[in-house]
C-alpha cells in the first residue's frame, strides 16, 4: 500500500446522496482477477453514453473540475461488499473522499488500500461544495498525521481516524504485516477454542 | 448481562490492538469468484499459504449462466475467472463446489443447506449479503478483498466493534405478508443508512414465528440499512434446521453444541445502544419505487414527496402514483433474498393452474443445485413450466447485472433480490423489489397486483 502523509489538492464535487458501489464501478466490469485498471470504468454509467460516448454533463468529464480529492453526498458507498470501488477510486487517481456519511464497509476497504475518507458535518459538507463552486481552482490541504482538512483560512475541519489505521496509512502498512506479527497469539486461541 | 452479539463477539477476541481495535478469530470463510482471485494473487505475492483451509468453503456463483451450465462459459472474462478461482481452490487445496457440482449455489444458500452454518460462530464472505447467515444465531458479515486476503494468512480481522441495535417486530403477519415484507419495510421506515455502524438483532414473536428460510430473508437484508450485519437468537426451528445436515455435529458432539446453542440469547438486562419497535399488523405487501431500498412503499399507497428526485426520473415514476396496476415487463424470482425450496414452493402453490402474462418474462432461479433438485423433486418445474415460467440453473443471474442475465434498459422488473440501485440489473433497468407472492401474482396479472386480494 503506498503511504499517505500529506495531499494538496484541488477537488471534484459530485454532490449526490446515496452513492452505491453499483455507480462506483457497475458489477459488469468486475470480472478482472487483479486489482489494476479499474479506474477506467470508475461512474461508468454516470460517465459514459450507451455508445461509450463521453456525457459532457458528468464531472469526471468536465475541464473545470479535477484533483485527487472527491467530494460527494451522504452515506457514500453503500451498497455491496466490492473492494473494486476502492481500487477504482484510487487507480483513476483519487486519495481523498470527502462526505457527510460513509458505508462501513467501505469506509474500511478504502482505507485498506491507502484511499482516506474524510467525515465533516453536512454544514461543513454544503461549505466545502459552495467553496468549488466558487473556484474550482481551490486547493485543499489534509494533512493525514494532524488529522487536519484545511478548507479555507475561517475551517480547518479536525477529522477521526483511529490510531492504528492512522499509522497504517502514514507508512503504508496493511493489517495482513500485523495479523502476521501475530501468529503466536492466534495459535494460543486455537488451542483452546472449542468448535462444533 | 450481555446481548447475543456481545456474547459471540467476546468470545472471539484474540487480542486488543491500540485506538481499541480487536483482533477477531473467524471460525468460517466462504468466498467465491469475484472478490477472492486477488486475495489469492496477494498470498502468493507475499509466499504465504492459507492458515486453516479446513474452514474455507468456495462456490461459483456472481458470474455463472444459468442456462447450459454443462457447456464451457462464452464469456471468456467470466470463464476466466470462474476457472481461476477452479485452480487457485486446487493449489491451496481447498473444497470448491464449482460449477456442475451437486453442492454449487450461490454462497448464502448452500452454507446453511450444507449445515455449515451454525450458532455461535463469525462468518465472513467477500459478500455483502454474508448477514444472511445471522439468521442462524450467529456473528456474518461482508468484507472487502484485502480482508478475504487477511483471513486466508490468518484467520483473523482486524475491526472496531460495532455497535448495537435490536429491532423489534410483534404481532401477527397479515396473509400474503411475508419476510420479505417486514425486512423493506423496516428499511422503509429506517433508510438506507439507519442501521449503519451497527449489527442488528431482529426479535419479536413476527420475527419468532418465521421458518429458518424466512429468518433468512430478514438478516439478508440487514446491509440493505447500512447496518454491519443482523442476527436472530438459535431456538427449536433453528436445531431441527441444522440436525442431521452433513457438516451438522453428530452423537454426544450433537448434545454438546447445542447444550452451548442454549446460552445464545439476549440477556433480559442488556443494554442495545438503539431500539426500534414495530407491529406487524401494520405491514403491508411492499415495493420500492427508487433506486435504493429505502425507497419503499406499502403496496396500497402512493409514492411520496422526495428530495431525490433524480431517484424517480430513472424509474420513470411521479409523486403521488401508486404502483397498483403498473405494467411491468419482467418477473424475476431467485438471489440470495428469496431463492430457498420455500420461496420456490409459495410461487408454485399460487401459479399452479394459472398462467403467466403473454408479455411478461418471467424467471426463476433457484439458490442451489440442491433447492433445483428438490423443486424437480416435488414436481414444481412442471407447474412453473405449465404456467409460463422459466426455471433456470443456480446462480446469482439478474440480482446484480453481471452475468448474461440482464433486465434491458427502460424496462420494469419486479424482482425478489435485494438492491434497487440505478443498472443494479443491467443499464438503464428499472428495478421494483418485492416479495416472491407479490412478483408470483404480477407475473400472472401483468400488471402490479396486490396479492392479498389475489387469495383465496
Amino acid at each position: 500500500m503506498d503511504p499517505l502523509v500529506r495531499i494538496n489538492s484541488t477537488a471534484v464535487p459530485l454532490p449526490i446522496e446515496d452513492i452505491d458501489t453499483d455507480q462506483i464501478i457497475p458489477a459488469r466490469f468486475l470480472k478482472a482477477i487483479t486489482r489494476d485498471g479499474f479506474g477506467e470504468n470508475l461512474f461508468r454509467d454516470w460517465r459514459y453514453g450507451k455508445s461509450d460516448q463521453p456525457k459532457a454533463d458528468f464531472v469526471l468529464n468536465s475541464d473545470i473540475y479535477s484533483g485527487q480529492i472527491l467530494v460527494a453526498g451522504r452515506n457514500f458507498g453503500c451498497g455491496s461488499s466490492r473492494e473494486h470501488a476502492a481500487w477504482a477510486l484510487h487507480d483513476y487517481g483519487f486519495r481523498i473522499v470527502i462526505s457527510s456519511f460513509f458505508a462501513d464497509i467501505f469506509k474500511g476497504n478504502a482505507l485498506n488500500n491507502g484511499l482516506l475518507p474524510i467525515t465533516v458535518t453536512d454544514a461543513q459538507l454544503d461549505y466545502i461544495f459552495q467553496e468549488i463552486e466558487k473556484n474550482p481552482e481551490h486547493v485543499f490541504d489534509v494533512d493525514v498525521e494532524a488529522q487536519t482538512l484545511t478548507v479555507t483560512k475561517d475551517l480547518e475541519v479536525k477529522f477521526e481516524i483511529d490510531e492504528y489505521k492512522k499509522e497504517c496509512l502514514l507508512k503504508g502498512y496493511d493489517d495482513i504485516d500485523y495479523l502476521l506479527s501475530i501468529d503466536e497469539e492466534i495459535s494460543r486461541f486455537e488451542e483452546k477454542q472449542v468448535i462444533y | 448481562m450481555n446481548t447475543l452479539f456481545d456474547k459471540i463477539w467476546d468470545q472471539h477476541v484474540v487480542t486488543e490492538i491500540k485506538g481499541g481495535r480487536q483482533v477477531i478469530y473467524i471460525d468460517q470463510h466462504y468466498i467465491h469468484e469475484v472478490t477472492s482471485p486477488q486475495a489469492f494473487a496477494g498470498l502468493e505475492k507475499r509466499d504465504i499459504t492459507l492458515r486453516r483451509k479446513d474452514k474455507i468453503i468456495a462456490t461459483a456463483d456472481h458470474n455463472v449462466p444459468t442456462k447450459n451450465q454443462h457447456l464451457p462459459i462464452s464469456e471468456p472474462l467470466s470463464k476466466k475467472q470462474v476457472s481461476t478461482l477452479m485452480r487457485n481452490c486446487e493449489k491451496f487445496d481447498v473444497t470448491c463446489y464449482g460449477l456442475g457440482h451437486e453442492k454449487q449455489g450461490i454462497v448464502h444458500v448452500i452454507g446453511p443447506e450444507l449445515g455449515i452454518t451454525k450458532p455461535g460462530m463469525t462468518i465472513v464472505c467477500g459478500d455483502s449479503h454474508t448477514s444472511t447467515h445471522g439468521a442462524f444465531g450467529c456473528i456474518a458479515f461482508g468484507i472487502g478483498t484485502s480482508q478475504v486476503e487477511q483471513v486466508m494468512a490468518s484467520q483473523c480481522l482486524i475491526l472496531n466493534k460495532p455497535k448495537t441495535m435490536r429491532i423489534t417486530v410483534n404481532g401477527k403477519l397479515q396473509r400474503g405478508v411475508s419476510s420479505k415484507d417486514i425486512v423493506l419495510y423496516i428499511i422503509s421506515k429506517l433508510t438506507a443508512a439507519g442501521g449503519t455502524g451497527h449489527f442488528i438483532e431482529f426479535a419479536g414473536d413476527a420475527i419468532t414465528d418465521l421458518s429458518m428460510e424466512a429468518r433468512m430473508t430478514v438478516c439478508n437484508m440487514s446491509i440493505e440499512m447500512g447496518a454491519r450485519g443482523g442476527m436472530i437468537a438459535p431456538d427449536q426451528k433453528t436445531w431441527d434446521y441444522i440436525k442431521g445436515r452433513e457438516h451438522a455435529p453428530k452423537a454426544d458432539k450433537w448434545n454438546e453444541a447445542l447444550a452451548y446453542w442454549k446460552t445464545l440469547y439476549t440477556d433480559a438486562e442488556a443494554v442495545f445502544d438503539t431500539e426500534h419497535t414495530f407491529e406487524a399488523s401494520d405491514i403491508s405487501p411492499m415495493l420500492t419505487y427508487g433506486t435504493n431500498p429505502g425507497m419503499g412503499i406499502k403496496i396500497d399507497t402512493h409514492i411520496p414527496e422526495t428530495e431525490n428526485q433524480k431517484a424517480l426520473d430513472y424509474m420513470g415514476l411521479s409523486t403521488g402514483e401508486s404502483l397498483i396496476g403498473k405494467k411491468v415487463e419482467h418477473v424475476f424470482i431467485g438471489s440470495c433474498t428469496n431463492s430457498r425450496i420455500e420461496d420456490l414452493r409459495l410461487v408454485a402453490e399460487f401459479v399452479k393452474g394459472k398462467q403467466k402474462a403473454d408479455h411478461i418474462s418471467a424467471m426463476i432461479v433457484p439458490g442451489s443445485k440442491a433447492v433445483e433438485a428438490q423443486a424437480i423433486e416435488e414436481g414444481l418445474d412442471k407447474i412453473f413450466e405449465a404456467a409460463g415460467f422459466e426455471l433456470r440453473e443456480p446462480g446469482c443471474s439478474a440480482c446484480l447485472g453481471m452475468n448474461e442475465d440482464k433486465v434491458p434498459a427502460g424496462e420494469y422488473c419486479v424482482s425478489t433480490s435485494n438492491r434497487n440501485f440505478e443498472g443494479r440489473q443491467g443499464p438503464g433497468a428499472r428495478t421494483i423489489l418485492a416479495s416472491p407472492l407479490t412478483a408470483a401474482a404480477t407475473a400472472v396479472a401483468g400488471v402490479i397486483v396486490d396479492v392479498r386480494k389475489e387469495l383465496n
